[in-house]
């Protein structure tokens, strides 16, 4: 018999196995009491927990929160930290404008300057691409000598692509993409499991040696930073906890590139 | 309704519960849930086919959730539990007997953010510990150390609580005597 570890201790609460490993769970907590008081514990917390959170769910579902609502209310512009930030300067400018609501669709998404605007142009461009199934990159990564080439002569400086094979993300290919500052470059990153990685590289015409920031967009995360007057962000919709490593990474391989 | 509504409808009490449990309020959690399912609609087409519905929305619910309590951790009105010791957060509960369900509820509170979340995922709402290791966008051996500590550490909580409750009620006896 396998030795029984806490994580089937665990299981057994959550009754997660399968019949002939429950029973030998179940033979050892007979002989060992400490475990099994621990055990006994955990059930008792788990039907507390369910008890008290039972209500919630069984409460109506609050108007705005009903589909068809939201589906015939689809907003063209989210609420996002920085942008609502930058809609509250427009709020105090107008004054006093009353019944305005940020996240109605009346609210246009508000163009953004710097590395700001670098890091909305990012999230913009990773929700087109990051999620197109058919064709998420012009060039495969197969073809990167051609787009490095292309992203280059566009955006008229050279760019490196950032190798991310160690820490689980294959290189995907890239595009050219617009912005309001010019062509960008998209480079595209995948960990195999369906998480897609952006990075959108332009030149800087104001912030063009900037710190990293961290920024985020609802559940499209990222990291801007900018040298030497290239803009980079790298965006995702993932963690920031899994982001930041890997923009550092970036960095520090175009730095020693250059 | 669309097979996107016949998908995504029966789990929006369960997101409820799993954003009004992590935030502790009605508001700021269906907003969180509202955002969820407007990204849900918006995104649907980027659903992976042999994907999973539930866990996908719950991805996307707790990276929303998870956002919105570290802006709210930079406004420095949440204190990190994940460093202090046991016996610092083993300070008596105040309520009397009878309350337990108020109590568990404390005393999730009063555990890290990570824990919390893995508690709630797999005690409540029933995800497997390979859909919360996706949810969580961590190896499935963080999520089942998580939860052990988790687990330990609300059984420590409640003991102390029954504890001071024990002590609570020894009062009265206490106070005839004098």
């Amino acid at each position: 018999m396998r030795p029984i570890l806490e994580d089937d201790l665990h299981a057994y609460v959550d009754g997660a196995l399968d019949d002939g490993r429950r029973a030998e769970v179940q033979a050892y907590l007979e002989s060992h009491a400490e475990s099994a008081t621990r055990v006994a514990g955990y059930i008792q917390q788990r039907a507390a927990l369910r008890a008290a959170l039972a209500p919630i769910a069984a409460e109506p579902i609050p108007p705005e929160l009903s589909l068809r609502h939201l589906m015939e209310a689809r907003r063209p512009s989210r609420s996002v930290p920085w942008r609502m930030a930058a809609a509250a300067v427009v709020l105090l400018a107008l004054g006093g404008a009353g019944g305005w609501s940020l996240r109605g669709p009346a609210s246009e998404p508000m163009m953004q300057h710097g590395i700001a605007g670098l890091a909305q142009e990012a999230a913009y461009t990773y929700d087109v691409y990051g999620a197109d199934q058919a064709h998420p990159v012009e060039f495969k990564a197969a073809d990167k000598a051609q787009l490095v080439d292309w992203i280059s002569s566009r955006i008229q400086r050279n760019i490196s692509v950032p190798d991310l094979t160690t820490a689980g993300y294959r290189f995907m290919g890239g595009r050219l993409v617009a912005t309001p500052y010019g062509p960008a470059g998209l480079l595209m990153y995948d960990n195999g499991q369906g998480v897609r990685l952006g990075m959108l590289v332009r030149p800087m015409t104001i912030d063009k040696t900037a710190r990293m920031v961290e920024h985020t967009d609802g559940g499209v995360n990222g990291y801007a930073w900018a040298d030497k007057g290239l803009g980079y962000s790298l965006v995702g919709s993932t963690s920031s906890d899994i982001l930041h490593p890997l923009a550092n990474e970036m960095r520090r391989q175009i730095n020693d590139s250059i | 309704m669309s097979d996107m509504g016949r998908l995504i409808e029966p789990l929006i009490p369960a997101l409820r519960r799993y954003a009004r449990a992590l935030m502790g309020d009605a508001a700021s959690a269906d907003d969180l849930v509202q955002d969820c399912l407007e990204r849900t609609i918006s995104r649907w087409h980027q659903r992976r086919d042999d994907g999973d519905t539930r866990a996908w929305m719950f991805t996307i619910l707790h990276n929303l959730a998870v956002n919105r309590m570290r802006q709210t951790t930079r406004r420095g009105r949440h204190i990190e539990l994940d460093d202090a010791d046991e016996s610092a957060m083993a300070e008596p509960a105040h309520q009397e007997d009878g309350m337990r369900e108020t109590d568990i509820m404390a005393a999730v509170n009063r555990l890290p953010e990570d824990q919390r979340s893995v508690l709630l995922l797999i005690s409540v709402e029933e995800l497997s510990y390979a859909d919360a290791a996706r949810v969580l966008d961590v190896p499935i051996g963080t999520v089942m150390s998580r939860l052990a500590r988790a687990r330990e550490r609300l059984r420590r909580l409640m003991q102390d609580d029954t504890a001071a409750a024990a002590h609570v009620a020894g009062r009265p006896h206490l106070r005839s005597v004098q």
